[in-house]
């Protein structure tokens, strides 16, 4: 292992380091406020790395890891999300009584499992990364166990989520007996050249592991747990659940998925377009049905993963620029609209019921403009990021001549538009008596201030790529390295 | 900067007017919007006042890039047809802000900055030409209005709002996979990325291609018009309204949808257009006829009013697809004039509404006695809807029938029953609420008090227009003239720019009106004729 090997992945390094600090930090001193920043500290401190880990970019640390520019804004995007989290778990926690300070280590390990899995090449490093981040989880989203049905989530998550991990297994096993090799991404599923029967076990394997990525990404049909374990789990863990824990699959699909479709493994492609459009068509619809904000914002989420997937059966410079635009721009989205939740919610008591959100533009303007921004940035209107996020995706899902995707894309927002309008209007209501006895029963949650200030930043950078996308956009293909390697 | 400036000032005067009515109360709210959208009046007046000097293509442009990695740019253009819409547009804006003076009580200044948000967005409508930036302002004007009627709407408002909303924003998805695929396909042809409107005229989409882009615009277009089978999202979203939204949506967003009929679908796709144009002039027909029988049969008088309105607004889809010089000018009068009529009755129906809370017209009868100043500018206003000759609405309908004549006297056959309808909801509402006895005591509303002089002079005011467009209506079609050469003409195949469209003649000479109103070029008739595309 040479010095540019530990330079190229310095932030794993810095994670790492920092999962074990806390430890120590926890085993002599409990305080929540010190761990929550020791937590943001060690994550700022991975940011810092970033260019030095850029610097030899990209670069191929045989076999496991590939530091390109694609990987490293999967990276930061995580580590920024990461950084979210603690700011709105350092609130929502700080309501209940209970040991906090573990809940820190897992999310510092949840995130390096995601800039693991972004930066991953080969089986070995991809699998250990999801089950880094998957096991992390189990805890995480069980963490606030008095909580109604917290460990019910906690325990789907787990079951599902390992018998996905057996799919993924299994998938990587029959790839790996095909090809003799367990590096995928550029070239590796294309240049097996190996003969017919080999090819089968090809695609076979690689659908299997499909099934284990979509799980995680939770596209429809694997979607099923979503919404039970996100209604469950704390509002910050439910926003990292649908931010930091899918982007960097979408990465592996990316990198996975480079070379395009070969004649053998078309059926993959046509299995990507069916999970794309399911997805679609399962979160839009689904989401109708529900009264509940966090069971909405679920199914919400398998939809914005299928219009990701547009962006990813694009490929091409213009689908991955579009696919890493939207990201970011439902990063900023997701993680606000989860927590205004969070904010709003008194220890023990969730306020998820959309009905308990009548007349807040009333009772609590503030987080309801907030929280309005980011149901218009998941919409996709102008003048919010999620504009030029949907307008980039569709351009390139159009550039790549996928026409039914574009037009099944534009179908299903417009039935997506209904339920978000209905969370704004029911805000705009009246509020009637139980509204007002939760107003009064209100007071501003522990640390008030800093989740205002991340839900102030969050709305800003939605409104700032709504207005003027293009630096954001040059920010991304200014990674120049976003030719993937 | 003038067209910039045009947009802007809303946009800056929309948040400057709800940060204000914080700190200064409802007061500052109104008379700073009343102020914003004056200044915005004269902005678009001294644009007028420039226009039609030179031959130019466009009065004023303007243009930055924005997102140029994609070939988006922030580009302004207006010609005449653009000033006349603007100038309508900031116009009746200023009149339903003071004709809502007294009736907004709950957040004034929330309620100024939407409304001032929807016009800017529907001058950045009339004025984009970049089809992202179109798009997106079309998109932008969409929300505030369905706060208006979210929050300051009647019963039904919340259902009302979200049928608008659907509505609009899937039709608008339509436009934007059109608008993706027409920039794709001239990407192609040519090796450009962009989204420029001119550039894009020279697309060299063909065949089945270009028929298909032509119906994603059209459609997302005839939903905003409403043309007759996607007009039943309007009765709702108007007559659950408040007042300033009713006018601005009657008046000014319908009138969106018309422009990109005109702006749009026939400049890019002229072939396709007219081989498409039968099936549209159906459709335009069928709307004057339906839209009046549905009128006729409105008991809620905000419904009829609306309902009237898809029976003029498919008088507009005559005159566009007619595809003649008498046409499209009389479909920009029928613009102008059915913005300045509906405005009025919206206003009346505001006023009654105001008085005697409630909308059902059975509670009405016999008002001329109790408010007979009212009684004669709703007299007035159902005349010209009817289109009395005289006031500008015969002008505009006239032209309409003149034109669809000439290609179809069938379809001019069936729209001219359609005067007949008008006739009967615009007497019958006038005799149901002003005329006759009061209902039974019970099922009456009470009696209203008459106008007061700032309702009166918001009623003047649009019916001076009407009267002087009636009159002499010279203004409007000098100005949309212009912007009719442009029409039709300006689509060069790509490779073959020396096509000739039959009446370039006209187009180059200088051709002024005569001086009898209503009666344009030389040829009011003279066929547009689409250029051939390269084969």
């Amino acid at each position: 292992m040479t010095a540019t090997d530990l330079q190229a992945i310095l932030p794993l390094i810095v994670l790492g380091s920092a999962s074990l600090v806390l430890l120590l930090l926890l085993a002599f001193y409990r305080n929540q406020t010190v761990t929550a920043f020791a937590t943001g500290g060690a994550f700022v401190l991975a940011l810092v790395t970033l260019p030095f880990a850029a610097a030899p970019a990209p670069y191929v640390q045989e076999p496991l890891f590939v530091v390109d520019g694609f990987g490293l804004f999967f990276v930061a995007l995580n580590l920024l999300g990461g950084i979210a989290v603690v700011i709105l778990s350092h609130s929502y926690l700080g309501k209940y009584r209970m040991e906090r300070g573990e809940f820190y280590v897992l999310l510092v390990l949840a995130v390096l499992g995601a800039c693991v899995v972004a930066l991953s090449r080969h089986f070995v490093s991809l699998f250990l990364g999801i089950e880094l981040l998957s096991v992390s989880l189990y805890v995480m989203i069980g963490y606030v166990f008095t909580k109604e049905r917290a460990l019910e989530a906690s325990v789907k998550y787990l079951f599902l989520s390992a018998a996905a991990s057996a799919f993924l297994l299994l998938g990587m096993a029959f790839v790996y007996a095909a090809t003799g090799s367990m590096v995928f991404g550029a070239g590796a599923v294309a240049a097996t050249g190996a003969p017919a029967a080999a090819t089968l076990y090809v695609v076979a394997g690689t659908g299997l592991f499909l099934a284990g990525i979509a799980f995680k990404l939770s596209l429809a049909p694997f979607h099923l747990w979503t919404p039970d374990v996100y209604q469950g789990a704390p509002a910050p863990v439910a926003a990292f659940l649908a931010t930091v824990a899918k982007a960097s699959l979408m990465a592996v699909l990316v990198r996975y998925f480079a070379d395009g479709f070969t004649p053998e493994t078309a059926t993959l492609a046509t299995v990507l377009i069916v999970l794309a459009a399911a997805s679609m068509a399962v979160g839009n619809l689904l989401a109708l049905l529900q009264s509940n904000l966090k069971r909405l914002l679920a199914y919400s989420s398998i939809a914005h993963a299928g219009y990701m997937m547009v962006a990813l059966l694009a490929g091409g410079d213009a689908g991955r620029e579009a696919l890493a635009f939207y990201i970011a721009a439902y990063f900023a989205a997701a993680l606000g609209a989860f927590g205004v939740i969070g904010y709003l919610s008194p220890a023990d008591d969730e306020r998820d019921d959309i009905a308990r959100y009548r007349g807040l533009f009333r009772s609590r303007p503030v987080p309801a403009a907030a929280l309005a921004v980011m149901l218009f940035s998941l919409i996709g209107l102008p003048l919010t990021a999620g504009f030029f996020a949907k307008l980039f995706v569709l351009s390139a899902g159009a550039g790549a001549g996928r026409w039914f995707l574009v037009l099944w894309l534009v179908a299903n927002s417009a039935v997506g538009l209904y339920y978000y309008l209905r969370v704004v209007s029911v805000m705009c209501g009246q509020p009637g008596d139980d509204e007002e006895a939760d107003a009064a029963r209100e007071s501003p949650p522990p640390h008030a201030v800093s989740v205002g200030i991340l839900l102030g930043v969050l709305a800003a950078i939605v409104l700032w790529a709504g207005l003027a996308p293009q630096i954001l956009l040059e920010w991304i293909a200014d990674l120049s390295f976003f030719s993937l390697s | 900067m003038i067209l910039l400036w045009l947009i802007l000032l809303p946009f800056l005067g929309g948040i400057l007017a709800w940060a204000g009515a914080a700190l200064f109360g409802a007061a500052f709210a109104r008379w700073f919007s009343a102020a914003v959208l004056a200044a915005g009046v004269v902005l678009s007046a001294l644009l007028w006042s420039t226009a039609g000097s030179g031959g130019e293509r466009w009065i004023a442009a303007w243009s930055v890039p924005w997102i140029p990695s994609h070939g988006i740019a922030l580009s302004l253009s207006a010609d005449g047809l653009s000033v006349v819409l603007v100038a309508l547009t900031y116009g009746l804006g200023l009149l339903s802000v003071v004709a809502s003076w007294k009736s907004i009580e709950r957040a004034p200044g929330f309620f100024h900055f939407n409304l001032l948000w929807i016009l800017a967005g529907t001058a950045g409508v009339f004025l984009a030409t970049d089809l992202v930036l179109f798009f997106f302002l079309w998109e932008l004007m969409v929300l505030p209005m369905f706060f208006l009627i979210a929050v300051w709407g009647h019963e039904n408002r919340v259902y009302a709002a979200i049928k608008f909303f659907i509505f609009t924003q899937a039709s608008g998805l339509l436009l934007l996979a059109a608008i993706l695929g027409l920039h794709f396909v001239h990407a192609a042809n040519t090796g450009e990325r962009t989204f420029d409107y001119e550039a894009l005229l020279r697309h060299g989409a063909t065949g089945t291609t270009a028929m298909w882009l032509m119906l994603g615009f059209f459609t997302a277009f005839a939903v905003k018009l409403p043309a007759f089978p996607f007009h039943t999202w309007l009765a709702d979203a108007h007559s659950e309204a408040p007042t300033a939204g009713s006018i601005i949506l009657a008046g000014v967003l319908l009138k969106t949808g018309a422009y990109g009929l005109i702006r749009f679908v026939l400049p890019l796709f002229p072939a396709e257009a007219a081989a498409f144009a039968p099936v549209a002039m159906a459709m335009g027909a069928a709307g004057v006829l339906y839209g009046a029988m549905l009128a006729f049969a409105q008991t809620d008088l905000k419904r009829l009013i609306a309902c009237s309105s898809v029976s003029h607004m498919g008088f507009v889809l005559l005159g566009v697809f007619a595809l003649n010089e008498a046409g499209l000018q009389g479909t920009v009068m029928q613009l102008v004039c059915h913005g300045l009529s509906t405005g009025g009755l919206f206003v009346l129906a505001g006023l009654l509404y105001e008085r005697l809370h409630t909308r059902d017209m059975r509670a009405m009868g016999g008002f001329w006695t109790a408010a007979p100043r009212m009684g004669a500018m709703a007299l007035f206003f159902a005349m010209a809807s009817l289109g009395l000759p005289g006031l500008g609405n015969f002008v505009a309908e006239f032209l309409i029938l003149f034109g669809t004549f000439a290609v179809s006297p069938a379809a001019a056959a069936v729209a001219a029953l359609g005067l007949l309808g008008a006739a009967l909801y615009s007497l019958r509402f006038f005799q149901d609420v002003f005329q006759g006895g009061a209902p039974d005591e019970g099922a009456s509303a009470g009696k209203p008090a008459d106008i007061v002089p700032r309702e009166a002079v918001v009623l003047a005011v649009l019916a001076a227009g009407l009267v002087f467009l009636g009159l002499y209506p010279r203004p409007v079609l000098n100005l949309s003239a212009d912007a009719h050469w442009t029409v039709g003409f300006s689509r060069c195949p790509a490779g073959d720019a020396a096509t000739t469209p039959q009446t370039t003649a006209e187009a180059d000479a200088p051709a002024k009106p005569t001086d009898s109103p209503g009666i344009v070029a030389d040829n009011p008739v003279a066929r547009i004729t689409p250029p051939e595309t390269t084969p």
